[in-house]
């Protein structure tokens, strides 16, 4: 017998006018209330949306019993069967979040060498002078500057073009589709253009790559054992993380930060605090859409007995957020001990890219902040659609001195 | 005191050596090792967070003599 446990339609997305940082409200009632919650999808689906710290982990940790085949699963508030009727194609080739084990694990293997703890921070020589190039730019501009074209998006786009070896020059037109499939402003039949595009645009430079290899990741994974195919869906994935991700992070971090400047201050002054504010950036920040997972089996999960096939959505936001894991959860406390939070996701599949992020951000927060010490807003920062994959602000006017 | 990582189970998120660096190192393939006995005892703490925080369990710190 399974308990009692709350019932909503799809996936609560709308977050409150002015709360760019909180989780959707509705979202945040329903975990406050339980742990786990039925949903049901638009296309009529029965599924759960996971929304406690303990169970989330749970989920995530447990790739056996917890699939994330896309071909299996149902999306929380799109009828895909509408479109594909029941034959869900399965993710890209190269496409690892769409994996289980062992396709997931041979091919993240041949990845991981590439992205450890100290081949990022061999970069962060090289990330400062990014990140100080840019801020000279901007004082050199002036303000008012939207940090978001300015310093937010422009450091991780060419820190990623570098490491993967895309030419930084092209980055208006792979930047426009990574916005449309991510942003949530553009329509499906967009999304699935730009989509197309970004796929096509790196078969091509893959190909290139392949042809007449340079000194960069790309071209070095073609000595890998993957196929032209993984290799540039691999390439777009990358280059689609690495672009968006850490640039919504420092632009609603700032935002946060210039709406607290004790906090502010922390970043600003403390060397030694900054990694461990980074991390709690990221716990209270938590941009990322919720996280899909279907059972491949019969499962009891949170009081419930769950059949095999369901689709589970796993609200990190709102799990980072759960009080039997972190005390005061709703307060930024750039101080805490936020190690732990699920904003890389958890298991096999915990983001790739992360310690790339941590360098980024560790160098370009406090770096903003002590260029310009008296940052401010100076307009209305404008949040991406309440649909979209990663939450991020579109736009956001700062200016300095008199 | 032992630390051990399990390399089959290992994602190379580098958790491990972003959390206790005093005793995990990853290899050539980003996979955790420790690969240092005289370093475990002294850093027990920070190898039990990092056992705890590793993503995928891969880490098993046993404290018996």
């Amino acid at each position: 017998m399974s308990e009692t446990i709350p019932t909503v339609a799809g996936m609560p997305a709308e977050r409150a006018p002015g709360c760019p940082f909180s989780p959707p409200p509705e979202l945040s009632r329903l975990a406050e209330e339980s742990p786990i919650v039925r949903s049901v999808f638009t296309d009529g689906h029965e599924g759960y949306l996971v929304t406690g710290y303990a169970l989330a982990r749970e989920v995530l940790a447990d790739n056996r019993r917890f699939s994330s085949r896309q071909e299996l699963m149902h999306h929380p508030t799109i009828d895909f069967r509408e479109q594909f009727g029941d034959e869900i194609p399965p993710g890209l080739a190269g496409d690892l979040t769409a994996l289980d084990e062992p396709e997931h694990g041979r091919l993240r293997r041949m990845l991981t060498g590439r992205f450890t703890v100290r081949r990022m921070r061999m970069l962060t020589e090289r990330i400062e002078e990014v990140t100080a190039v840019h801020l000279d730019l901007m004082a050199e501009q002036g303000p008012p500057v939207d940090l978001v074209t300015a310093f937010a998006q422009p450091i991780p786009t060419m820190l990623i073009c570098e490491l993967l070896g895309v030419p930084y020059d092209e980055r208006d037109m792979f930047r426009g589709h990574v916005e449309n499939v991510f942003g949530g402003d553009a329509s499906m039949e967009e999304r699935m253009a730009s989509f197309s595009a970004l796929g096509e645009y790196n078969a091509a430079l893959v190909a290139a790559k392949r042809a007449n290899p340079t000194d960069d990741l790309l071209s070095d994974l073609t000595d890998s054992e993957m196929t032209p195919e993984e290799h540039g869906g691999i390439a777009t994935l990358l280059l689609a993380a690495g672009l968006d991700t850490t640039a919504s992070m420092l632009a609603l971090g700032v935002l946060a930060l210039l709406e607290r400047p004790e906090q502010a201050a922390i970043m600003r002054d403390d060397p030694e605090a900054v990694p461990g504010a980074v991390e709690e950036l990221m716990r209270y920040l938590s941009i990322a859409s919720p996280i899909p997972r279907v059972t491949l089996e019969e499962v009891e999960l949170g009081g419930q007995v769950i059949p095999a096939g369901t689709t589970l959505m796993v609200a990190v936001n709102v799990a980072n957020r759960d009080d039997a894991r972190f005390a005061d959860p709703g307060a930024l406390d750039l101080r805490r001990h936020a190690a732990g939070h699920l904003a890389f996701g958890h298991g096999v599949h915990q983001c790739l890219g992360q310690q790339l992020a941590r360098v980024e951000m560790r160098v370009a927060f406090p770096a903003l902040l002590r260029r310009f010490p008296d940052l401010r807003l100076a307009g209305e920062a404008v949040t991406r659609a309440s649909d979209a994959s990663i939450h991020g602000l579109t736009s956001m006017p700062v200016a300095w001195g008199e | 005191m032992r630390v051990t990582v399990d390399r089959d189970r290992c994602a190379g998120s580098g958790m491990c050596a972003l959390t206790a660096p005093e005793v995990f190192e990853q290899d050539g393939e980003g996979l955790g090792t420790a690969p240092d006995p005289s370093s475990w005892a002294e850093h027990a703490e920070a190898a039990a967070e990092a056992a705890g925080l590793c993503p995928v369990g891969a880490i098993t710190v046993s404290t018996g003599h």
